[in-house]
């Protein structure tokens, strides 16, 4: 059985996660080698996927970790003084 | 984040902070800062609000720390303590007309407000730049749900497995979440991307 586009689209996540079943990705695997849309498809899904680990995009803020350990170092004195 | 964590022994630093070697803790947590404050600023959408959410969610689990049991990895509870200290916050600004937006927006369509930050754009701006401006708006105005799994699978790099511990859902759903998530950053970021970076192929989805 020959895969439509529209069924190769579901198995894009699991494709680039490596998680399909060996069944399956030998399917997507047949379909993409004469597929230009999908392949494309494929190629800008996991591009965006490089980009979004390589950009980090959520970025600590300056001094994010001093704040969080000075706060940190509060809390700690005072659990000790409860404690002894 | 795998890399950072993982050639620790994590239980016994835990045992140690427990058994009154409370300074250990700054160390115990400091691999994980950054995937704690991702998702509190994926959540809550400002820096200031994450950053003290995420100050709240350590401090929780420091004097939390003897319900960790093991059964899950350190950061995967660390994280869940975060998921809940940011949805508690979120659920007390609900009266807020945009969130009700937000929740509604199943699609995972631009919000105004984002659309007018993404316009205030000058041209010139490195290529680096805009693309990083890009993926953070298309990210956060994703629906929670689907955002949540993105930023923990994508961004912080934690399995599908732990992504779904983390979360409460099982991995099936995790697997269904994340890739609504992946399609729909694909639909909005491909015709963006190639404005910006031509060279390469980005048909859209549709
Ligand atoms: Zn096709």
């Amino acid at each position: 059985m020959v895969l439509e586009c529209k069924h190769v689209w579901d198995h894009i996540s699991g494709y680039l996660d490596g998680t399909l079943d060996a069944e399956v990705l030998e399917k997507v695997q047949k379909h993409l080698e004469h597929c230009e849309i999908c392949s494309a498809i494929l190629d800008s899904t996991r591009n965006i996927l490089i980009l979004t680990a390589d950009e980090r995009v959520f970025e600590l803020p300056i001094g994010f970790s001093e704040r969080l350990h000075a706060r940190l170092e509060t809390e700690m004195r005072d659990s000790e003084s409860k404690s002894s | 984040m795998k890399a950072d964590g993982e050639n620790r022994d994590e239980a016994q630093m835990i045992a140690s902070i427990l058994g009154g070697n409370t300074q250990e803790f700054h160390a115990l947590i400091q691999p994980y800062e950054r995937s704690v404050y991702s998702m509190a600023l994926s959540m809550l959408q400002n820096e200031a609000d994450a950053e003290d959410a995420a100050q709240e969610a350590f401090l929780k689990a420091f004097r939390n720390l003897e319900k960790f049991r093991g059964e899950a990895k350190f950061s995967t509870w660390l994280i869940s303590i975060m998921l809940n200290e940011a949805r508690s916050r979120l659920r007390q600004k609900k009266t807020a007309k945009t969130d009700s937006l937000d929740e509604l927006n199943e699609g995972g369509h631009v919000s105004p407000a984002l659309l007018r930050d993404w316009r205030e754009i000058p041209s010139e701006v490195l290529e680096r730049q805009e693309v990083g401006h890009m993926l953070q708006v298309a990210i956060t105005d994703l629906p929670p749900i689907y955002r949540e799994v993105f930023v923990l699978r994508d961004i912080e790099d934690f399995s599908v497995n732990q992504s779904a511990e983390a979360l409460g859902i099982t991995v099936a759903a995790a697997k269904v979440r994340l890739h609504r998530a992946r399609i729909m950053l694909q639909k909005r970021l491909a015709p963006e991307l190639r404005r910006v970076m031509p060279k390469r192929r980005w048909l859209s989805w549709f």
